[in-house]
């Protein structure tokens, strides 16, 4: 397989890029702060407590959540891509972003329902973190349990995306249901965000996305043998099973986490690997993995620098600048199909 | 416990370079037998072919010795060792396999996908070591694709890539090789050149390869032992012994295809 050495100026270069693109991020905002006074202030040259302020506790959780955010679906659309053989997978087709979404849906929307039973439902940041992890853990258990019954993989591709139908099904009802502000509330959950978290949150997704990183890489020698099929895996000694259970549980960690935090944040998982692919031309996971991580988290930074409108107050969704920067690379896949790297 | 480790010796050496043997196999899906009472045992360096008409279970056969499905009856050894009792990683470094289903990726380079061979042998992230790519080079280096190493998969035609995948379980560097229709898609000069590679790779390196095949005939004058299925009474043996016992006439409809022993080769009725 091609050797990380062969890639080294290209990851220099990438490194390079995202080391611009942090910067950048963390440069532009609704507030002006020059670019000089921005490298004083993180260097703890300047001293200015307001821009000081939005600098440390905004501007660079804001750009480590991108990064995290970035890297992680990347990580897991790759998975997913090699596991199912599919160049359209991505990080949400085992459901796990609908589960989230149910979580946060039947919490947000549903407490207007359940609020003679339970009384007042308090709806904060936390608790549609919570809400969501735990809609996105319970499909993932139950995607799990079902990939204990079934053999072949295809149908566990199915299974997840008919999971994704019932959730959304529940989620279109409860929003049916729902009065205006609650139903605007869910709204803006959806449009996702990579702002609004605390250290501890920070600190907390970097815990989950590790887990997640680690467990990829532990599956790097197995994800090389699947590139020849699952009966070659198996003849190369390969546990099927056991690395199938590997590779949802890190996809879960990665893809549940960040759903979690973050919203469901689309295009994203699905669009980095192949763009990694087309510049590194090879799909030995020992290569990918890394560029996955650094082009994901280049991606997200750039993504929410355009997002944030430079100098104006008003910030666009996330989710509709990945998916207007997404789809037409996906677009341009499918037509330059014979060419396509996978 | 002497006497017994005594007997133990004295049948291998009766049978020193036994790898694999079968014992009153039947193998098919679930409960339902396509073929059985198969018995059949292959040495070091045997080119072996198990032909028989199209849908007989020839497939099933290979993919149950290559442990892809269970037995429904019967025993497989391998060097002496019941199959079951190999572990995943003991049976990668003792079977390699070249299957008829595509790759699921065709963006690997042919030293890529021949390197992967290397799997069983490799680290737990898969490096690569100096004996690791002696083996790739010299499997490269057999099967005549030295030139080739750095295209791609999608690049080479049938009979390239059947060469490449043969290359790949060689650099697996396992005892037996198993094929599944090695031939098929290629035309009549490509077909004889996998088959004399296969033979001079059996003779070479002292593997013992065992491949599915339509080409009665091709295998008749290559094979050093084959294995006809019919169904139930599945004849095993040297090419001439199979011939003198007349299998052959009564493997098609005499209507249609009659077997003359002389030429061995069939023959169309007009």
């Amino acid at each position: 397989m091609g050797s990380l050495k062969t890639y080294r100026l290209t990851f220099l270069l990438l490194l390079l890029v995202l080391f611009l693109s942090l910067l950048l991020n963390i440069s532009l905002g609704s507030v002006t702060i020059p670019f000089k006074d921005t490298l004083g202030i993180l260097s703890g040259n300047l001293a200015n407590e307001s821009w000081s302020y939005i600098i440390w506790n905004y501007r660079l959780p804001k750009a480590l959540t991108a990064i995290l955010v970035g890297s992680g679906l990347a990580m897991s659309g790759l998975l997913m891509q090699t596991l199912f053989r599919n160049p359209l997978a991505g990080p949400f087709v085992l459901g796990i972003s609908s589960g989230a979404s149910l979580g946060a849906a039947l919490l947000i929307m549903g407490s207007s329902f359940f609020a003679g039973i339970t009384g007042f439902a308090l709806v904060n940041d936390v608790t549609i973190t919570l809400a969501a992890s735990l809609g996105s853990f319970s499909v993932l258990l139950a995607v799990m349990a079902i990939a204990i019954r079934i053999k072949d993989t295809m149908a566990l591709l199915i299974i997840g995306l008919m999971f994704g139908s019932i959730t959304g099904a529940v989620v279109s009802i409860l929003s049916y249901f729902s009065d205006a502000e609650k139903l605007q509330q869910f709204v803006f959950w959806s449009f996702g965000s990579v702002g609004n978290l605390s250290w501890l949150q920070l600190s907390l997704l970097t815990v989950i996305v590790f887990i997640g990183t680690s467990l990829s890489v532990l599956s790097i020698k197995a994800l090389n043998a699947l590139l020849l099929g699952e009966s070659y895996a198996q003849s190369l000694g390969v546990n099927l099973k056991k690395a199938r259970y590997l590779v949802i549980i890190a996809t879960g960690a990665l893809a549940g986490g960040i759903t979690a935090f973050a919203g469901p944040i689309a295009f994203v998982g699905l669009a980095v690997p192949h763009l990694a692919r087309q510049l590194f031309d090879t799909n030995d996971h020992k290569v990918l993995l890394p560029a996955v991580i650094i082009y994901g988290a280049i991606l997200m930074l750039l993504c929410d620098v355009v997002a944030q409108l430079p100098g104006s107050a008003s910030v666009l969704p996330i989710n509709a600048i990945t998916s207007i920067l997404g789809a037409p690379v996906v677009i341009w896949l499918l037509i330059r199909r014979r060419k396509m790297a996978f | 416990m002497s006497s017994v480790s005594k007997k133990v010796e004295s049948i291998q050496s009766i049978t020193p370079n036994s790898i694999l043997k079968v014992k009153d196999l039947s193998v098919g899906y679930g409960f339902n037998a396509v073929v059985s009472q198969i018995d059949f045992e292959l040495h070091t360096g045997d080119l072996a072919a198990i032909i028989g008409i199209n849908g007989i279970g020839k497939s099933t056969l290979l993919r149950t010795l290559g442990n892809m499905q269970p037995p429904i009856s019967g025993e497989i050894r391998i060097k002496e060792r019941l199959l079951p009792s190999f572990k995943p990683k003991q049976l990668a470094t003792t079977v390699s396999l070249v299957l008829t289903e595509a790759i699921a990726t065709k963006n690997l380079t042919v030293a890529e996908l021949v390197a992967l061979g290397r799997q069983p042998y490799t680290n737990w992230i898969g490096t690569l070591s100096k004996q690791d790519k002696e083996q790739v080079t010299n499997a490269l280096h057999l099967l005549d694709l030295e030139q080739l190493q750095e295209k791609k998969c999608y690049e080479l035609s049938d009979g390239q890539l059947q060469r490449v995948l043969i290359a790949r379980a060689l650099a697996q560097d396992t005892s037996i090789i198993l094929l599944d229709e090695p031939t098929t898609h290629l035309d009549l000069y490509h077909k004889v050149k996998i088959l004399k590679l296969l033979k001079t790779i059996a003779k070479k390196t002292k593997k013992t390869i065992l491949f599915t095949s339509h080409e009665i005939e091709m295998c008749l004058q290559l094979c050093d032992t084959l294995l006809l299925l019919t169904g139930n009474n599945n004849p095993f043996g040297t090419p001439s012994k199979l011939i003198e016992q007349g299998v052959f006439g009564k493997l098609f409809p005499s209507d249609t295809v009659s077997f003359d022993t002389k030429s061995a080769s069939f023959r169309i009725k007009k």
